[in-house]
């Protein structure tokens, strides 16, 4: 067994830098094509941007680009060699393999592309290069490639050269001038481009060419004869053998499919045994692609993409399973790109049917899996590739190092059989479990298994049966035998809704802005777009109980100020039934609803902390009462924070912006470093612009009165010395957009000095109180983005039981303690009152900090030894890192683009050095600052081809 | 100091004649010349020719081209006494009624302070410690021009105290391209020019920058590949006190090094760029009005300036922290004037350490900034920059208009 692996050329530019690009997590944007290699058991995705994905069984992945951005229009693979032909919308054709190396190893190549010259010496090459190119068949011989044009020529190619074997080419013209053809196939006009190729599943050598006219011709490509003459009437959309040989399978344009039987002594056969059109009578849309396979209980599955009745169901997305008289219409939400079966290995002697065990459709936006085997096709979950945009993200919180209790109960969805299994992963498990959770707009957060190169879908939790909306939360489209209209209706064609994806948000406010996870505790709070914040705890029964609600005002009786924007969530009267997972157990509404932008949360000391543009408020949820209520408005800014500060205000709106986002999403080139422009054309660019009106910018101070002064930006609950340097507390810290930080006492009963024993006894009738300790204004009044407490050794205080339950080093509470204000210009520590240290960023480089963490950074050389390091991304898209507390500069990276400001704000850091950021709406781009921890895929294939480290190159 | 602007007395008259206005009163009075004594004791003569002993007064006179000047210590006092040809015209006002604007065509364009760069403090009125006003405490520095020695002659270095002021600065940047010198000949360059001057900002007042002004640092950093966000986000970082460095579009009116000796002042800040951690590490020449208002020599300003007020320029944007019960308090170590502005900051306004702290090495500024203050002003200067000032070293400043 070798090992071999694919990586992108991307990372290995990186790699000096120590900045890595380790892996895309998520669903590939825009596929383009889909391959299958039955013997190695892998899965290719071919994207628009040129990009190609090899997927076998969970942690096995591979990524190779192409050189241009050029759509990627069809993959095939030499089955069982690790290698794989892709056809690009410039006509150009790319052979690509697996070479050996282990994944870390970058001196090898890891990418052979042997294009297909535009410009080659042979003269029937030329040709070739100017008609173009609609289908490739790899024979089964391995060693001959049958391309098919838009001229309606076939060609041959030597593999793995790429060489044209001009013998033979068949033109049309042969075809044509055939006796046995029919006049009105030839009267002048051409059988149109070649629209399937398909090699006899028996008999190698023996071609099935179709035409788009309808003529399909068996040809012998040995003695280059025609052997049969097929004469279909219909356009032709593709063609499929049955297993035997002894029929094939033609899909139609007018939505029909013919079968015919291919018999021995009759040259020219002008009926089809069979021809149906399923949704007939009225006019049907062409069925694209038909698959036969047999099954060993007689009737064959069949199954074919589209066909619909144009009028009532031309907008769906579809793919029909048949199989004597189960019938199943897929009803997707986005377009079917392509689809395969998994089924028997062909050279198996022993076998005689295809018994396909599951269809794998690609879809625009997801993947499907229908296991085939198990009576009613029910749908199998994806361990990868999954959609993280089925609703649109629009908050991330990552937990890393989940204690396994925990984690078993959130992996109770069970792992179901997953029929692509090619490679091995040869990954160790990973040392701890990693834990991604991801906020959508219609109200679920997920949770997804971050630990490995596969990021699989653990646990949906939703949030929208806490309240009363326009949908019922139990209208579940996945589940429609549980509706009994659905069922009497009788409905045809028999529609299955499949899939997730479903951008579509039913209300606007349901979307989740903010995530608190306590894994010692396993407390949950989710925050969303109407001031909702909501408590939850694991449970692993189902369980229907009533929710606590409490409101919060958080405007304190301010005068004349008067709240224009959505109203609140409206909770729900009777008790919901909450599925085993995290239930809720308070809900807590901000008055004004304006959206939460920051959460804390504290399960030691039983406390939430919430933020919005109005003002904070504390919470205590296990005695159920509001401890403290802030208002940060401005007092100038009456005319602030009106109206929502969500970028929904409603749900037409919202409607036009998930259009506008599709169709964003559609233009938007993506992860490609734009080549630079000369300097040429740099200039040439400039005197462009200098005909338009340049953009000016005005050059002013921020001043106290502008408008999103007070929108609350981050809290922090610390145990620190917030009043004197001898008695440490409970304190609560916040952050405003206009540089102001608020600082709290609290009086949390049996926290604190000398008294963090006693908790338990004699705390029922005590209350948390908060007494305000401190207030900092910025001089520069940028935004606070970030605020921690470090303490007497620098390094970050741990978090809530922690310490308590021995899983971390206790505090130092000996020296003095610091507090770290990362604000979006500048960094810097202040113990107490006075300004320790300071490092203007903004100043300096001209950018702005949009997302810190602070980090571990474990040592290659010494397993226990780690140093704490302020991450800083900025506007720009770059990273700094700054010792803490020094604040000295450490290192630079550039990471995101700066254009792409959905990656940057999205982005979200571990605390070991790792992060994820969105480079599509779909994929997750995992990167990672430190050498110790990297995730990347270490995978091998084994193969049975020669191995060339080096191949030679077409020449 | 401009030798150019001083008419010697070549009437050799022994006395000066004196025609002092207060409100609408005249007195006219004459001094000796050669023995014309200390400002005090002037200051007291005054009181006693107008029979108003215990009123607090701003002196000023109208040098020879008809500007409004100040007299408050003794070096403009004999400036005044030795320039007037022969009258010495003398305004007093009352210091709480005061409406005079001191700087250049001041008595001919009164309240249009256009270019005046020397403002009256509005807040005049409000309580002042009882200190001995002079200069400095008398006045804020709204700008300056900085560095002139080391920079070339086509680059002007201004300098913008925002502090405490309700005036906006007052500018927008654009993004645009400017024509370099390369081997490879003239080529077009990507650069930030100011683009607009708002009517009344500061930016504007101080009449040292323009629109088309190419701007090629913010506080010592170069914005050469920075993008205009970046340049914006820069300046409104460093808004409290900002050092901009711009190519003026108009060369015309650039200061000219040159002239041999110079004044007094002149010579003696000529070679002061090298040395930053002096007490007399001045560049000898400020802006005030943009002419060459009678500038006082160095040696008096540092009398005026503890040396640890200088150093605490560096930390100019305090942030206010407010204990519970108790009033503000700044954060540093120096009381900050942010939401206190009873509280009267008075700048150094010669103070041009820092900067040139800034502009030698911005690494050097972000190891300082984490330690002690005085690593930043110690700072020194880069060996090309030394070569370039040693260059310089003996010529004085004079400045056109």
């Amino acid at each position: 067994i070798c090992g071999f692996s694919w990586s992108s050329f991307v990372s290995r530019v990186n790699l000096s830098l120590s900045l890595l690009q380790t892996v895309e997590h998520g669903f590939p944007h825009q596929p383009s094509a889909l391959a299958f290699d039955p013997k190695l058991e892998l899965m290719a995705i071919g994207t628009k941007s040129g990009a190609i994905k090899v997927y076998g069984s969970p942690g096995v992945e591979f990524t190779g680009l192409h050189a241009d951005t050029t759509a990627v229009t069809q993959i095939h693979f030499l089955p069982g060699q690790g290698r794989l032909l892709s056809l690009l919308d410039d006509n150009t054709l790319h052979l690509w393999e697996l070479v050996a190396g282990s994944c870390r190893c970058v001196e090898d190549r890891c990418m052979c592309p042997h294009p297909l010259h535009p410009h080659p010496p042979h003269p029937p090459a030329l040709l070739l290069s100017a008609t173009r190119v609609t289908v490739l068949l790899l024979m089964r011989s391995g060693d001959l490639l049958c391309v098919g044009t838009e001229g309606g020529g076939v060609y041959f190619l030597e593999l793995p050269r790429l060489s044209l074997k001009e013998s033979q080419t068949l033109l049309q013209d042969q075809i044509i001038q055939r006796r046995v053809l029919p006049d009105d196939y030839r009267c002048g006009k051409s059988l149109g481009p070649v629209e399937s190729l398909q090699e006899h599943p028996q008999r190698p050598g023996k071609l099935l060419i179709g035409y788009s006219r309808g003529l399909v011709v068996l040809w012998e490509s040995t003695s280059r004869r025609v052997e049969q003459l097929f004469l279909g009437k219909q356009q032709l959309e593709s063609l499929v053998w049955e297993r035997s040989g002894n029929l094939f399978v033609s899909s139609h344009n007018d939505g029909g499919y013919s079968v015919w039987a291919v018999t021995t002594g009759n040259n020219v056969i002008h009926q089809p045994v069979s021809s149906t059109i399923p949704y007939g009578p009225f006019p049907c849309k062409a069925i694209n692609k038909i698959l036969w396979r047999t099954t060993q209980t007689g009737s064959p599955v069949v199954l074919y993409s589209g066909g619909m009745p144009r009028a009532s169901y031309g907008d769906r997305h579809c793919l029909t399973i048949q199989q004597d008289k189960e019938h199943v219409t897929l009803d997707f939400t986005s377009r079917v790109i392509d689809f395969f079966t998994v089924h028997g290995v062909e050279q198996d002697e022993g076998r005689q049917f295809d018994e396909p065990s599951a269809v794998v459709v690609l879809l625009e936006e997801e993947l499907v899996v229908m296991d085939l085997r198990t009576p009613g096709w029910p749908s199998l979950p994806t361990p990868y590739l999954a959609p993280l945009h089925s609703s649109a993200i629009t908050c991330s919180f990552h937990v890393s190092g989940v204690p396994p209790k925990l984690w078993e109960r959130l992996a109770n969805a069970g792992r179901a059989h997953w029929p692509i299994c090619g490679g091995k992963n040869l990954a160790p498990p990973p040392k701890n479990q990693e834990l991604l959770l991801t906020g959508h707009e219609d109200g679920t957060v997920r949770f997804w298994d971050a630990s490995g190169v596969a990021l699989t879908p653990l646990y949906k939790l939703s949030t929208a049966n806490v309240f009363h909306t326009d949908c019922d939360p139990s209208d579940d489209p996945q589940d429609p035998s549980d509706d009994p209209d659905m069922q009497q209706e009788e409905e045809w064609p028999p529609f299955r809704k499949v899939g997730c994806f479903d951008p579509y948000s039913d209300d606007p406010r349901l979307a989740i802005q903010k995530i608190s996870l306590c894994k010692y505790s396993n407390k949950l709070v989710v925050a969303g777009t109407a001031g909702q914040v909501i408590v939850l705890g694991l449970s692993d029964e189902r369980s229907a109980h009533p929710v606590d609600v409490s409101v919060v005002d958080l405007l304190q009786d301010r005068e004349g100020f008067t709240w224009k924007g959505h109203d609140r969530l409206e909770p729900r009267l009777k008790p919901a039934s909450f599925p085993p997972g995290f239930q809720p157990l308070v809900l807590v509404q901000c008055v004004p609803p304006a959206s939460v932008t920051a959460v804390a949360l504290h399960a030691e000391w039983n406390l939430i902390s919430f933020g919005t543009s109005h003002g904070f408020g504390l919470f205590d949820y296990h005695r159920r009462n509001a401890v403290l209520a802030r208002c940060t408005l401005h007092p100038n800014d009456s005319l602030a924070m009106e109206g929502p500060l969500s970028r929904v205000k409603s749900l037409k709106k919202s409607l036009r912006q998930s259009f506008r986002r599709i169709r964003k999403s559609r233009v938007s080139g993506k992860k490609r470093p734009v080549a630079t422009p000369t300097s040429k054309e740099a200039n040439a660019a400039l005197a462009e612009q200098e005909d338009v009106a340049p953009i000016q910018r005005r050059i002013e101070p921020r001043s106290a009165d502008d408008s999103l002064s007070g929108v609350v930006r981050c809290l922090c609950f610390a145990d620190t010395f917030l009043r004197d340097g001898t008695h440490h507390g409970a304190t609560l810290w916040a952050g405003t957009n206009s540089g102001s930080v608020y600082a709290y006492a609290l009086e949390v009963p049996g926290v604190g000095s000398g008294r963090a024993c006693e908790r338990g006894a004699g705390e029922g009738g005590v209350c948390v109180e908060a007494v305000l300790g401190k207030e900092i204004q910025l001089m520069h009044r940028a935004p606070v983005v970030s605020i921690c407490v470090l303490d007497g050794r620098g390094k970050p205080l741990p978090d809530p039981y922690e310490a308590s339950q021995d899983l971390a080093i206790a505090p130092d509470m000996a020296n003095a303690h610091s507090v770290l204000i990362a604000s979006e210009e500048q960094v810097f520590s202040l113990p107490k009152v006075s300004a320790k240290t300071k490092f203007k960023l903004t100043a300096h480089e001209g950018c702005r900090v949009r997302r810190v963490a602070l980090v571990a950074f474990g040592s290659v050389a010494q397993e226990d030894y780690c140093e704490h390091t302020l991450v800083c991304l900025t506007n720009l898209g770059d990273m700094h890192l700054f010792s803490i507390p020094g604040l000295r500069p450490q290192v630079r990276y550039d990471c995101i683009r700066k254009e792409d400001i959905s990656g940057i704000a999205s982005c979200v850091f571990t605390k070991n050095g790792q992060g994820f950021y969105l480079i599509s709406p779909s994929e997750y781009e995992r990167f990672s600052l430190s050498a110790k921890t990297l995730t990347e895929p270490l995978c091998s294939v084994q193969l049975d081809r020669p191995l060339h480290a080096t191949p030679a190159r077409s020449g | 100091m401009n030798k150019t602007h001083r008419v010697p007395s070549n009437r050799s008259l022994s006395t000066v004649e004196v025609k002092s206005k207060f409100g609408a009163e005249f007195r006219r009075f004459s001094l000796e010349r050669s023995k014309p004594g200390r400002f005090d004791e002037f200051y007291g003569l005054l009181q006693h020719v107008h029979h108003i002993p215990n009123v607090e007064l701003l002196v000023g006179y109208a040098d020879v081209h008809g500007d409004l000047l100040p007299i408050n210590n003794d070096d403009n006092y004999h400036k005044a006494i030795s320039t007037a040809s022969p009258l010495l015209r003398l305004f007093l006002q009352r210091k709480e009624e005061a409406d005079y604007t001191f700087g250049t065509n001041s008595l001919t364009r009164k309240k249009n302070t256009v270019l005046s760069a020397v403002l009256l403090r509005p807040d005049a009125t409000r309580k002042k410690p009882p200190v001995i006003i002079s200069l400095p405490r008398d006045f804020r520095p709204v700008s300056s021009i900085i560095d002139v020695d080391i920079l070339p002659e086509t680059h002007r270095r201004v300098r913008l105290y925002k502090h405490g002021q309700e005036k906006p600065l007052g500018f927008y940047i654009r993004d645009g391209s400017s024509v370099r010198v390369t081997p490879q000949g003239l080529e077009k360059v990507p650069g930030i020019f100011i683009s607009r001057m708002v009517p009344g900002g500061l930016a504007e007042s101080t009449g040292l920058l323009a629109v088309n002004d190419e701007v090629l640092e913010v506080n010592g950093i170069e914005v050469v590949g920075k993008s205009l966000d970046q340049v914006t986000d820069m300046m409104i970082a460093n808004s409290h006190n900002l050092i901009i460095t711009v190519k003026p579009a108009n060369q015309r009116n650039n200061v000219v090094r040159g002239g041999g000796g110079g004044g007094g002042g002149g010579t003696a800040s000529g070679s002061s760029g090298r040395s930053s951690d002096s007490g007399a590490s001045y560049y000898g020449y400020s802006s005030h009005g943009g002419v060459g208002a009678a500038a006082p020599a160095p040696s008096h300003i540092i009398q005026n300036f503890p040396v640890g007020e200088l150093e605490s320029e560096e930390e100019d944007d305090e942030d206010l922290v407010i204990e519970v019960g108790g009033e503000a308090e700044s954060a540093g170590r120096d009381p900050a004037d942010y939401g206190m502005p009873s509280l009267p900051r008075y700048e150094p306004h010669l103070n041009l350490r820092t900067p040139s702290a800034l502009s030698v090495n911005g690494a050097a500024l972000a190891s300082g900034s984490s330690g002690p203050p005085s690593n930043a002003n110690s700072t020194t200067p880069s060996p090309d920059r030394a070569a370039e000032m040693r260059s310089l070293e003996e010529d004085g400043t004079v400045i056109t208009l």
